[in-house]
Formats: C-alpha cells, structure tokens, sequence
C-alpha cells in the first residue's frame, strides 16, 4: 500500500524520532512510503480556539495536500480525530464537505491503521522493558481505539506492558488550554503522572505524542524515573 | 475580562492548588466508579438504553409547545394548580404570592436546583418565612451559608469535623466523627420541622404529558415527608423537565440513578398527581406546580445544542470530569457546575460573561461519554467557544490565530519559523512569552532537536 | 403586557422553527419507540415468576431490605409478631385494608389504623408503618406504593421502620410491567401518590459514605406470602 505520511507540526520540530520511527515501521511492514513537505499543521489549535475561520482554512489547505493519497497515517490520535471528524464538522454545507468525508475515510491514526486496516498485530519488535499505556482522549472516545495499541504492544517481545490506575484519565494537555489554564492543567497531570509513575513502569507510551510532551515535560520537572515514549519507537525497536 | 472569569481564575487557581482537597473530593468518588459499573453490567446493553432514553427526552424537547400544553391540561384535571414564570423573579413572586394567600409561617425544601437558579431561600427568608433545607447535604450547606459543591452531592468537599463542628454551633449538639450519628441528628431536628411546616417546596425531575404527572427522585425520604405532612406543596421545574409517556420512566428513572450515583434505583421515585384525592388520608390541599423559562427557550432557540435541554441532571458528568475534581464545584460560580454548567451557562446567563467555563476543559469527553441522555456535552464547548470568538473576538486571539495561520499557510516560512524556533528554544524559555511562561512554570519542554523531521526525511530520501 | 403563559409559549414556538438533528445514536432507529413493550436492553427481570423471585431476592439483599417469605397469612401474622417483639415494638401504625386488619390483630403491642383517623403526630410516635403495596419491581428490587394501597402518603415514610406484607403473585418483572400494572387498576383516576420505594432511606451526603435512615425509615421488610 502506498502511505502518505501526516506528521504532526510539533512532532515535525520537537519530536522528529517519532516520525521517523512510524515510517521504520510502515516500510519494514513492506509498504511504500512519502511525504508531502507540503503539509503542516492540521488547524486544530485555532479550531479549539473557536477560531473556526481560520481552521477551516488549514482544513482547506490539508485537502489538497493529501489529495489523491491512497490512505494517509498519522502517528497522533489527537491530529488524525481533527482530520477524521472535525474536518467535516467544519466544512459542513460547503463546496469541500464531500472532499472531507473522503478525507476522513482515508486517514488513520498509526496503531489502528496497523491493528484495522492491515490486520497485523505483530511488527517484529523487540523491547525488553516494562511499560504502562495512556490513551489519550482523542484516540479513546474520538476514535474509539482502546484494545489496538495494546494489542500491538502484547506482542512485542520481552516487553512487560503494566496497566496503571488513572489509564483513561485525562493528563491535562488539551493543547492551548494546556497554557491558558496551567493551574488546572497542572493538577490534572499530577493525578495522571502520579499514577503513571506508581506503575513502576520503565516508559509511558502512548499514541497521542501531544499528551506525551505534557506527561514527559511533568515527569522531567519532577525528577520520576519513568520516560515518555511514543508507539511507533517501540514498534520500531528490535533490541 | 469578566468579573465571573476573574473570580474563577482565582479560586481555579487556589483550589487546583490545595492537594490534599483534591485527594479528599477523589476519594470520595472513587467508590461511584465501582457502583456505576457493577449497575451498567446489569443492563442487557447500556449503549441501546441510552439511545432510548436521549430519543425519550428529544421527541419531548422537539415537541416541547404541544407535549407541554398536554401535560398542563392533564395536571390541571387532576387538581393542581400551574403557574408561569418567564424569569426568576417572577418565579419567587409567584411562590411568594402563595405562602402570603395561605398565611404561612414555616417552609420545608427538598432538594431542588431549580430554586438555588433562582434564589428562592433568600427571597423567602427576607419576606419573614422560616425556610429549611430538608436534604441532608442541602442542610449542611444551608447552615454554612454557602451554595451547593455538586448538584446531586451539595456538600461532598465538606469533611466530617467541620460538619460536626457546624452542628455542635448551630444545632448545640455533642461532637461525633461518625456519619451516621451525624445524620441521625440532622433527621432528629428536622423531623417536627416537617410536621410544623404550613408548605413544602420540592422541584420535579419529570413532567409526564400523558397523565399529568410529576416525577421526584430522592435517597433520604424528605422530598416524600415534604409533599406529605404541610398543607400546600409548590413544585419548582424547568419548562424542559417534560416527557411525552409514563412508560419513558421505566428507562429514565433505572438510568438516572445508575449514571448519577452508581444506584439500581434511587430509594425513592415518586409520581404526584393533585393534591389529597378524596377518600385519601393525608396530603396537602392545595398543590401548585411553577413552571419556568429564564432563558431556557434561549437554548432551545440553538438547534445545534437543543440536547443540552435532555439533561436530566443525573450528575454523571460532574463525577468523570477531571476539570470538576481538581477546581472543585464552587470555583464555576454557577448553579449547575461541571460539564452541563459550562455548557448551559453561557446560554442562561450570558456567553460573554460565561464562556471561560468553555475554555477552561482540555476537551477529554469524559462527560459525553457519561452521559445517559447522550448530550454531546465536550462538542457543545467547542461550539460555545466558536460563538464566543465570533460574537466578541478578542484582539489577542484574532492576531495568535491570523499569525499562525499567515505561517502554516507557508511550508517555507513553516520550516524556517521551526528551523528558528529550535535553535533559540533555550532562549525562548526564559522570556517572559504568553503561553511559553505558564507552561514552562510546572513542565519542561524536551531538548530541541537539531534537524526537524521533514529536513531528516529529506535528507534520507535525496 | 401579554401573561407569562402565552409569552413562553410563543418563545417555545418560535425556537422549534429550526429543526434540531437528533442525537448519535448507537443502535437502530426504532429506540426511539417507547411504547416497546419488552425492554431488552434494560437489566433482567426475570422470565417467570420464579425467576423474578430469584432477581427480588438478590436485589433486595444488596439494598439492605430484609425478605421474609411466608407460605400462608397466618404465617405472615407470626412473622410480623415475631419481628415485633424482637423489635420492641411499642406502637404501631398500619393501613386499613382486608390483608392487614387480622394480621395487625395479631400484635401484642398498640395497634393503630392510621388511615382512619389520620394524625401526623401520632403517625411521627409510631416505632412501624405497616402498609400493602401496588407491585414489587424484580428488576430492581422497588416496592410501588400508593396513597391509595398504602394508608396515604406518610405511613410509608414518617416511622422509623416500613413493613409491606404481599402476595407472591403481585411481583411483576420490571418498571414497565408495574406502571401499566397501575393505570389498569386506577384508569384515569390514580391516585394522587404513586412512589417505587427501593431499599431503606439512605444517604451518602457525608464523604460519600453510606447511612440509612436519613428521613425516612431505618429498615424495610418485605412480607411475602406465597
């Protein structure tokens, strides 16, 4: 299968390993894979914003860079919800709503592309630690995905997958909100780091790499001996 | 900014503070999940229950003029009294009305929202009555002087010492740091309180067209004791609160208490329909129903967030919020608080003055999922926000939306933007930037990375 | 200046112009069909009679209602003695009807038919309310009590102990059954209280931690007979 790559804007400048780790994965999957250089953000900071005008424009502009992929796997379930269901939300009763709907329908978040789409459960990989799992809300109750990272993560060998208390807990991200109400969110990731960290896991791992930089920005500040990492390097890791 | 933003900000920031607060209020919900799941997986299949109960509450809404006159010639049939209320003010001057006509003296509540919107007690309590709060939580809260922590919980962030202690002031009891014994002296005092009373005020959970009837959903028994024991009872409900079929109960009333408290049931669900029928023993005379609007025809003029209006105030979606559970429920300065508050909030009270509660919720969909009437709670805060940015933008937004947009727009101006960002990320940290100050407070961003993915992808891929 | 009743009216009116979408739902369209009859989507109620008597009892054990099955009314009639004595019963309120006069006769403590000589205050000095019911919900463990059934609206309440004494046969398997089971019997003349009453008073008011008894009665037996 022919794969474009959706990468998120701040995985592009502040995590690129996570890209990078999802297209390892993808080509060792035996798929071709591209990117279009032309992408950039998916809007959702504005569309959050209530700034609807200006998202719809970054939807606009998100239509034709993909235009014509065969499907397109973002390793984000945060970014692939707002392309999958809000995208059409915002360019509902427009001239680009059919567009929109044929949009959603191609795209997948990275996990459930693999475990949905391709049916495969296990990549190969090899991680020899203990890790625990946070969904993120936007891949859990946007995209329903609960079972399929774990799935995949199960059958990575040597790998001990631990489930902590606060799993479907939300860790306070919520992109700008993370930033106009850090209070809140502060206390919000301290219940979830906290039980995070309880797990005496090695790594949190999640698919939503926006929820990691929140997670991993906290455990950094207060010194746990857990670390952040994104699905895609643990499924692109064979040792 | 808004005087209610301001206050939020700042008990936001002082509740959201205080751990130890936070740990109380989570462990005392912590044995709701556990219920509420042990009861879900008694249902044959939750998600068809739910689909049953939001259609049970959207035909109603959709239909509200007709279900509604249906409702009131039944009610009126079986004996009672209607009244209506455009606003809150015409709401107390209707029930003040009738405590004046009946030469009353003494006033029991049962727990009713409807009457904390539209600040029922302190208009009856200047007018000279004596007023007291019959359910347990709504008591405590009444002798503290303070508005209700949770809809259904009034006073769950209070702690056993302080209610000891409020008794021991009030009520001029002996310490004790037993619930029981502290509820046991609550039921002691208000016992006669009920049989002394000339009327009892209660709210209504449901309005059934069909036969007339309201429906009044209780644990403790004073609702039951306070549409018992006085001569007149006047109910207090939202126009809203209506539904088309008595059989719609057997759906609503298993969910409500099972969504909201982890319940089978809750103890007592009760249908009235008129005053004391004849041949009946007890009962009050006179049963006057108070119907009101304040604003609620507001949200319902919004097709897009008319299910707001399906709310049957369970409390579900307060008890997963984690917003809810780290501010508190005094900080939204509402009378609904979590989820549903910020949603119907702006719509009752004002967008301009109320859209921070939108804003301030990291969009999780807890709630939603919570919901049994499935309000698309999380998506209507969105949309509250698009309203508010359309309806008052704010020149800050308008300049960091345009601005990023004027980048995005541009992959060059992207990737050189990106490209600069990185290399100055240490610098950047320190200045005394919007967002970039708040967040590095608590949080460390990761170290930047030399290349960005799409120079890394490039460069493998020449 | 136009009442208040026409003015909402014509608001509501004008609001429902525009047509709201209806909500996402999971399932097919026919949920929204409330006249089905067999909700099988709700918890169980049980099939026949005995295992709608299995549901009650386990439902009622887990509200901390007690169940006493009894083959026949005299039996009944001992039962209630019996929890009497070990109660300490001094007075005891009970509503006027053919089932309950000869088994109230059977106490040794003051008896008083509440109903026909109805007195808040003495109903308030009453150690038990004893009352029939309408219908017992299996489903859920509710006992539905009327003002018409049940001595009126406070004898099921005010005491700090409710006894319900039932016929086997007036368990019906869930919520549904026990409303329409109502109307048929009332028409449009129901009476003016109807309430599923489901385990002892309770409250979690304080740091969410389980009390009964908050307002209304400590302890709920449930009589059976049959």
């Amino acid at each position: 299968m022919r794969v474009s790559l959706f990468v998120p804007c701040f995985v592009d400048q502040l995590t690129p390993k996570v890209g990078l780790a999802t297209a390892k994965v993808l080509k060792k999957l035996g798929h071709d894979v591209e990117f279009r250089a032309s992408q950039t953000c998916c809007g959702q900071p504005s569309f959050n914003s209530g700034q609807w005008d200006v998202a719809r424009e970054a939807a606009i502009r998100a239509l034709t860079v993909f235009r014509g992929a065969e499907v397109i796997v973002g390793p984000s379930g945060s970014c692939v919800a707002m392309m999958r269901n809000f995208y059409p939300e915002l360019l509902k009763g427009t001239a680009h709503a059919e567009e929109a709907a044929d949009l959603a329908s191609r795209t997948f978040e990275f996990s459930e592309f693999l475990v949905k789409k391709l049916g495969v459960i296990d990549v190969g990989a090899k991680f020899a630690k203990k890790v625990t799992y946070h969904d993120g809300c936007h891949a859990l109750r946007e995209l329903r995905l609960k079972e399929e990272p774990r799935q995949l993560l199960r059958a990575v060998k040597g790998l001990e997958l631990i489930e902590s208390e606060e799993a479907e807990t939300c860790c306070g991200f919520g992109g700008l909100f993370s930033a106009k109400f850090p209070m809140i969110s502060t206390a919000m990731v301290q219940v979830k780091g906290g039980a995070l960290a309880r797990t005496g896991a090695d790594f949190v791992v999640s698919a939503d790499p926006s929820c990691l930089l929140q997670i991993g920005g906290w455990l950094s500040r207060e010194g746990k001996p857990i670390l952040p990492l994104h699905i895609a390097e643990v499924l692109a890791s064979d040792a | 900014m808004s005087d209610a933003k301001s206050i939020f900000l700042k008990d936001a920031t002082v509740n959201a503070a205080d751990g130890d607060q936070r740990a109380f209020i989570r462990k005392a919900l912590g044995g709701y999940y556990t219920n509420r799941d042990l009861q879900k997986a008694r249902y044959r299949d939750w998600e068809m229950a739910r689909d049953v109960a939001s259609m049970a509450k959207w035909t109603a809404v959709n239909d509200l003029a007709n279900v509604l006159e249906k409702f009131v010639g039944n009610f009126e049939r079986n004996g009672g009294v209607v009244h209506w209320a455009r606003d809150a003010a015409e709401a107390r001057a209707i029930i003040l009305k009738i405590a004046e006509d009946a030469n009353a003296k003494a006033i029991v509540k049962s727990k009713c929202m409807t009457s904390e919107e539209i600040h029922l007690n302190d208009a009856l309590e200047k007018a000279g009555y004596g007023v007291v709060e019959s359910d347990l939580g709504e008591f405590i809260q009444q002798l503290r002087g303070e508005a209700p922590y949770h809809f259904v919980f009034p006073c769950m962030h209070v702690k056993r010492e302080a209610i000891s202690e409020l008794f021991t002031k009030h009520l001029g009891t002996a310490p004790t740091d037993s619930p029981e014994e502290l509820t046991m002296i609550a039921r002691r005092h208000l016992r006669q309180l009920y049989i002394d009373a000339d009327i009892g005020i209660t709210g209504a959970n449901f309005l059934i067209a069909e036969t007339g009837q309201i429906s009044i959903t209780e644990n403790e028994g004073n609702a039951r004791l306070t549409a018992a024991l006085p001569r007149i009872h006047i109910a207090l409900s939202g126009i809203e609160k209506v539904v088309n079929y008595l059989d719609d109960l057997s759906v609503l009333l298993p969910m409500l208490a099972t969504a909201g408290a982890g319940q089978p049931m809750t103890c007592y669900n009760t249908l009235y329909s008129g005053p004391r029928k004849k041949g009946e023993c007890d009962g009050p005379e006179q049963f006057h129903l108070v119907l009101l609007d304040n604003a609620r025809t507001r949200l319902l003029a919004d097709p897009e967030q008319r299910d707001a209006l399906h709310c049957i105030r369970c409390g579900a979606c307060l008890n997963v919020c984690p917003i809810f559970k780290n501010i508190g429920g005094l900080a939204y300065g509402t009378t609904y608080q979590g989820p549903i508050g910020s949603v119907i909030t702006p719509h009752l009270r004002g967008l301009k003055q109320w859209n921070h509660l939108s804003g301030a919720s990291s969009l999780c969909g807890a709630c939603t999922d919570a919901c049994p009437v499935r309000i698309d709670l999380h998506h209507h805060l969105l949309h509250n926000r698009r309203n508010a940015a359309k309806e008052s933008p704010t020149l800050f937004d308008r300049l960091f939306h345009n601005g990023f947009n004027f980048v995005i727009k541009r992959p060059w101006l992207f990737a050189a933007g990106g490209r600069i960002f990185r290399a100055t990320l240490p610098f950047l940290q320190k200045l005394p930037l919007p967002y970039m100050r708040a967040w590095m407070k608590t949080r460390d961003l990761p170290k930047a990375p030399s290349q960005s993915f799409r120079d890394q992808w490039k460069n493998q891929n020449v | 200046m136009s009442d208040a009743r026409s003015d909402i009216f014509a608001r509501i009116r004008e609001a429902l112009k525009v047509k709201a979408p209806k909500p996402h739902l999971k399932g097919d369209a026919n949920a929204g069909k409330s006249s089905v009859a067999a909700k099988p989507w709700l918890p169980e109620g049980g099939d026949d009679a005995e295992g709608s008597l299995l549901i009650l009892a386990e439902q009622l054990a887990k509200l901390k209602a007690v169940l006493i099955r009894v083959p026949d009314r005299a039996s009944a009639s001992k039962a209630l003695a019996n929890l009497s004595l070990s109660k300490k019963w001094k007075k005891v309120a009970f509503h006027g009807h053919e089932l309950l006069r000869p088994i109230a006769a059977g106490l040794s403590c003051e008896t008083w038919e509440a109903d026909a000589s109805f007195d808040k205050q003495r109903l308030e000095g009453c150690d038990a309310g004893i009352t029939t019911c309408e219908s017992i919900v299996a489903q859920l463990g509710s006992i539905l009590v009327s003002s018409a059934t049940s001595g009126g609206r406070a004898l099921s309440v005010l005491p700090h102990v409710h006894v319900v004494v039932a016929e086997a046969a007036q368990v019906v398997p869930d919520l549904g059954a026990a409303l329409a089971l109502a109307r048929a019997r009332h028409g449009e003349q129901l009476p003016s209280m109807l309430s599923f009453i489901t385990g002892p008073s309770r409250t979690g008011d304080i740091e969410r931690i389980l009390v009964l008894g908050a307002h209304g009665p400590k302890e709920l037996y449930l009589i059976l007979i049959g």
